[in-house]
């Protein structure tokens, strides 16, 4: 806990806390890494391997393959999500579902499923990017300010 | 009758007439299956949502209750009930079907013992003859509403508990044969600060130890006086801290005696964290499995303190700490 944080609570509250937090358990931190590692890395791997078959049998060539992988991907992950398997392996997982593409197709997937019971447009179409909104809003955000910094760079003639 | 602070006694005892409890998939493979009236094995109950699911668990509860006492719903003067949806839709739509006079309560999930000592209130000074108290949750609108999606895969920490599905219901009357309510002790709100809504135990316990030690110094009574001592919702996290804090503050409840809803009600192999929580945890609990080991002679006398953490989806957003509740109600048998 920050110290920041600490400041705002009473000293009993930080005694208690305290006295909280010896008892609870502790999070499984380098279990979590080495699994999120694998299951992290087997999703990526089984998307590169996707994308090795789409340039060599189906013609598609290094930049345009990254395409049809992402897909099937997003694919598989919905359905997961859909038969209710998916937060079931992410339990195990962790930050090793999320993190890959799958782990936004899920995001997007589960909210929809879940509001589908308010209708099309106001459940599943209000509701769909309740999680993965941030994401895009910060991602798309971010990529503009590196994208400005890249141009003042070529401007000044660095690149 | 006011008792010390902040504790009623029930001079008249009312009588628990009947009770029913209902029960969802998960509670059908846990430890207590054998204690639910009815158990379903399908989340939504037949239903189009979740909410309309837990609203059928609790009309369920209800129908039952009165149907094991031999009444008519006509014959119930007043209904209180909660739970933890928006605007307790659940209580409220429940009542809607019923057509009897309707209390809503809000007490989180120590809503289930609010609502008994309200209605034993009620009894007891005459302003009733039959009450029924209830109380449901639902796991699956409860994570929609609180947390993620049901299907987000966010892994959980090792103390987030699960929400039970369930309701359990009880009706209380001025005479008759059964268990009697015979006091109850009303918490107050305590905030330790804790923020966060994956670790509700660590929360609430402060707030279940304050009314356990208020019930013992308002009666002025020996832990021992109980069978049981059970408090609601605590999960395995929160009953070893409210069990270390009792200590810490002097109150020595035998081990044995002192024990929590949320612990008993799901078998170790499930993948529940550290327990249960929810309205339906220690309703179903109490009144399913313990007031069956009172009407078998197993227990004498019971104290339920149910506990409650009283914040909102956005309040937890906003950052604010969670204030929590805990109100216990004592059963008796033969008294």
């Amino acid at each position: 806990m920050s110290s920041q944080k600490n400041k705002k609570l009473t000293p009993i509250q930080q005694e208690y806390q305290a006295f909280a937090k010896e008892r609870e358990p502790k999070k499984r931190v380098g279990r979590n890494i080495l699994r999120a590692f694998f299951i992290g890395g087997i999703i990526c791997t089984i998307g590169q391997g996707l994308q090795m078959i789409f340039i060599k049998y189906f013609n598609f060539t290094q930049t345009t393959a990254g395409n049809p992988a992402t897909a099937i991907l997003i694919i598989a992950t919905v359905i997961l999500t859909g038969i209710g398997a998916y937060h079931k392996i992410a339990q195990f997982a962790g930050a090793g579902t999320i993190i890959p593409v799958t782990g936004f197709a899920n995001t997007v997937a589960s909210a929809a499923i879940e509001h589908r019971s308010e209708g099309f447009v106001l459940g599943v179409g209000g509701n769909m990017f309740k999680i993965a909104g941030p994401v895009i809003v910060y991602g798309v955000f971010s990529a503009f300010v590196v994208a400005l910094i890249k141009i003042t760079i070529q401007w000044l003639g660095g690149m | 009758m006011l008792k010390g602070h902040s504790s009623w006694v029930f001079d008249s005892k009312p009588v628990i007439l009947s009770s029913a409890t209902v029960g969802g998939p998960f509670e059908a493979k846990g430890n207590l299956a054998d204690d639910f009236d009815i158990l379903h094995e399908d989340l939504w109950l037949g239903q189009d949502s979740f909410e309309k699911a837990e609203k059928k668990l609790l009309e369920q509860a209800c129908e039952k209750v009165v149907e094991k006492a031999g009444l008519k719903k006509e014959d119930i003067d007043f209904f209180v009930s909660g739970d933890l949806m928006n605007q307790i839709t659940p209580s409220s739509f429940t009542a809607r079907t019923l057509g009897v006079p309707y209390l809503g309560i809000f007490g989180a999930c120590s809503s289930s013992m609010e609502g008994l000592s309200l209605a034993a209130l009620l009894v007891d000074s005459k302003a009733a003859n039959h009450v029924l108290a209830a109380a449901s949750s639902h796991n699956a609108s409860a994570e929609k509403q609180f947390r993620y999606p049901n299907e987000y895969g966010a892994q959980k920490p090792p103390t987030a508990q699960w929400t039970v599905t369930g309701a359990g219901a009880a009706l209380l009357s001025a005479k008759g044969e059964g268990p009697k309510v015979t006091g109850a002790t009303i918490g107050r709100v305590v905030d330790m600060g804790i923020s966060d809504p994956f670790n509700m135990g660590s929360a609430m316990a402060p707030a279940a130890v304050d009314t356990i030690q208020a019930h013992f110094r308002d009666f002025n009574r020996d832990p021992a006086y109980y069978d049981v001592i059970a408090t609601g919702d605590l999960g395995k996290v929160g009953h070893r801290i409210c069990k270390d804090l009792l200590q810490k503050h002097a109150m020595n409840i035998p081990e044995h005696i002192l024990t929590d809803c949320g612990v008993m009600i799901y078998k170790k192999d499930q993948p529940v964290m550290a327990g249960a929580s929810g309205c339906g945890c220690s309703a179903t609990v109490t009144y399913g499995h313990f007031l069956n080991r009172m009407k078998r002679g197993e227990l004498k006398r019971i104290l339920i303190v149910a506990t409650g953490a009283l914040m909102s989806p956005m309040s937890y957003q906003q950052k604010e700490s969670i204030p929590c509740i805990a109100h216990a109600v004592s059963i008796e048998m033969e008294v």
